[in-house]
């Protein structure tokens, strides 16, 4: 019997994998999102999350967003929470190699018609200033121990040193600084790493991208102005990436250790790459502490691209910054595991939740989000592809089903060598300017490697997650611009 | 080329099979699988710095997950782009030696037209095997 063929329908948007899926399942595995989006996913989705659905202390359900495609261990799109009181673990397959991988959005006071004159200039002032391609440095050089002053303080690091503004870490995730990182847990590799790269993109899926509002992509009017955004043709500037080779590297060595430490702890695992450790035992306090420099380090990156976004933007325009209204609406990561309080039948716990491609999503009222957020939910930015669109959409108090998760992005369904023999880079760099969207990158063939045809539907991603209560549409954001590694 | 990009499985990543007649074959040959992801004409590397690499590991497919992950380790840290020519590889007492020389340069944007960047060398699927008379390697890399 084929694996999809023993889906079990729960809703129209939720398909669960019992349990007899599986020798070995703790829990079911659940799969969201519309029945052509499931249906569609490639089978090692439904191996990947049932394998989730093996690891100690995974409580309820092992989730996988509507984005889901074949990841490495965790599928993109998994989220799994364990009980850290029960044996829970905790996994760096669960996170991924780019920790804390995450989407910041700002807003602009300009209008599509006034920047569409200096569109091509802003693009390539941005393209000079924020560094991307493979292995890119940044501006900034710093020594080795004020790097791990970074690991523990994250964007606070940068925003006392001038590189942006208080409130910047007000709509910033854990306000840009998660407790707890301990750079002594970190090898020295992993800053050989990352010491050079701060305010860099990075490659792959990675970009900086000019947006704009267009009223036929409005989905909810108020909570649209509620985010500042409140005038037709309104420019936004959203961006993608992470922590770089440093988080790449702290990911590395945890994977070895945990592997070799398994078989202390009596644990088994069905795939090298979903190598884990009890939370509460040595390695995994020592990687959770290490990953938290490396969430820290990432959100630094993006608040060191954000002050160059708003240096270019004041070169551009002549004005400053603060005139253009470049205020932040939020920064979200999608690659993190987070202790968190949920409550399962009727009894709050403390839960490790790891999300893979997958953002946190509180709904309204959460003392986690920004104050100025209670009342309407968290912001969650999903971004697409170059062609196609992103979106802004918020949390909803339904989200708690999933542990207030939700996608991430669009989502493959082609890889990059294929995509590489469908397009040509120059080809649809043309096509593209054709559209009104200017593109810059570093790489041709990484233009046709991220062809929106590469993707699935963001918009089909963003319903079925709105369709599911998991989030809600705000707006979905036209590009116009893009930078790329 | 002793090795080829497969299509379909790892679709957001690169994965990649090498082959060669003995252990250090395939381990050059999965070294330029890897190079080849980041910089698409691995000829304009030219060898103008070099760096001796030394790793042993108990265990031969992990003593190649710890290659590759050097050469993603100092296109990050010294940001060079790295082929190996040469790779010697014994084993004795249980554990595998390897001795490898890698020459090339700083990656220069004029000169070397970029791929994508490798994030980490995965060991999902992860494999060195016999085959036939030589071996064969497969690995994902994450982008």
């Amino acid at each position: 019997m084929a694996v999809a063929d023993q889906l079990v329908r729960v809703s129209d948007t939720l398909w669960e994998l019992p349990r007899s899926f599986k020798e070995g399942m703790r829990v079911p595995a659940r799969i969201v999102g519309t029945e052509p989006l499931v249906r569609a996913m490639d089978e090692t989705v439904y191996e990947q999350i049932s394998n989730v659905a093996c690891l100690p202390g995974i409580t309820e359900y092992a989730f996988c967003m509507p984005d889901g495609h074949f990841g490495y261990g965790f599928p993109i799109g998994g989220v799994a929470a364990m009980d850290v009181a029960q044996g829970g673990v905790i996994s760096p397959g669960g996170i991924g190699f780019d920790i804390n991988c995450g989407m910041r959005l700002l807003r602009t006071n300009l209008t599509y018609e006034e920047v569409k004159p200096r569109l091509k200039q802003l693009v390539d002032r941005l393209f000079q200033q924020v560094p991307a391609g493979v292995g890119s440095r940044g501006m900034l050089s710093i020594p080795r121990e004020e790097f791990r002053q970074v690991c523990v303080q994250g964007a606070r690091w940068c925003v006392d040193r001038g590189f942006g503004w208080t409130e910047d870490l007000t709509f910033t995730e854990e306000n840009g600084c998660i407790g707890g990182a301990d750079p002594a847990k970190v090898s020295e590799r992993a800053i050989d790493r990352g010491l050079k790269q701060l305010g860099t993109l990075g490659s792959g899926n990675h970009y900086l991208e000019i947006q704009v509002v267009r009223p036929e992509n409005v989905f909810d009017a108020k909570l649209l102005r509620f985010f500042g955004l409140d005038h037709p043709g309104q420019v936004a500037v959203m961006f993608h990436c992470g922590s770089r080779g440093f988080g790449h590297q702290v990911a590395t060595d945890y994977l070895q250790t945990f592997l070799k430490a398994m078989p202390r702890y009596h644990l088994q695992v069905r795939d090298r790459e979903l190598a884990c450790a009890p939370f509460h035992s040595p390695e995994g306090q020592d990687y959770f502490a290490a990953m938290k420099c490396a969430l820290n380090i990432s959100f630094a990156n993006r608040q060191m691209i954000l002050h160059r976004v708003r240096e270019v933007f004041a070169q551009v325009f002549g004005r400053e910054a603060e005139a253009l209204g470049l205020h932040m609406i939020y920064d979200v990561a999608h690659n993190t595991a987070k202790l968190e309080r949920h409550v399962v039948h009727g009894r709050e716990r403390q839960l490790l939740v790891h999300r893979k491609g997958a953002t946190r999503a509180f709904g309204p009222g959460s003392p986690e989000i920004p104050a100025a957020y209670r009342e309407v939910g968290q912001p969650v930015i999903i971004g697409g592809s170059m062609e196609t669109g992103s979106y802004l959409m918020v949390g909803v108090p339904e989200g708690a089903q999933t542990f207030y998760s939700t996608a991430h992005g669009s989502g493959r369904t082609m890889s990059r060598h294929r995509a590489k023999h469908q397009w040509r880079g120059s080809v649809l760099r043309s096509e593209l300017e054709q559209r009104g969207i200017y593109i810059r990158s570093v790489s041709d063939a990484g233009i046709a490697e991220e062809a929106g045809g590469a993707y699935k539907d963001i918009d089909q991603v963003t319903e079925a997650a709105e369709l599911a209560g998991i989030s809600k549409r705000v707006v979905r954001f036209a590009p116009i611009g893009n930078v790329k590694g | 080329m002793p090795y080829e990009y497969l299509d379909d499985v790892a679709i957001a990543d690169v994965q990649f099979r090498a082959w060669g007649a003995d252990l250090s074959e395939v381990f050059i040959s999965a070294a330029e699988a890897t190079a080849n992801v980041m910089i698409r004409d691995l000829a304009s590397i030219l060898p103008r710095e070099q760096r001796t690499l030394t790793l042993e590991n108990e265990d031969a497919e992990m003593l190649l997950f710890d290659f590759l992950g050097e050469l993603v380790y100092y296109k990050d840290a010294e940001h060079l782009l790295l082929r190996v020519p040469s790779v010697t590889i014994e084993q004795s007492d249980g554990t595998y030696r390897l001795r490898a020389l890698a020459v090339g340069e700083p990656l220069d944007p004029q000169r070397h037209e970029q791929g994508a960047d490798v994030k980490a060398v995965t060991l999902h699927r992860f494999n060195l095997a016999r085959e036939g008379d030589g071996w064969s390697a497969t690995a994902i890399l994450d982008i």
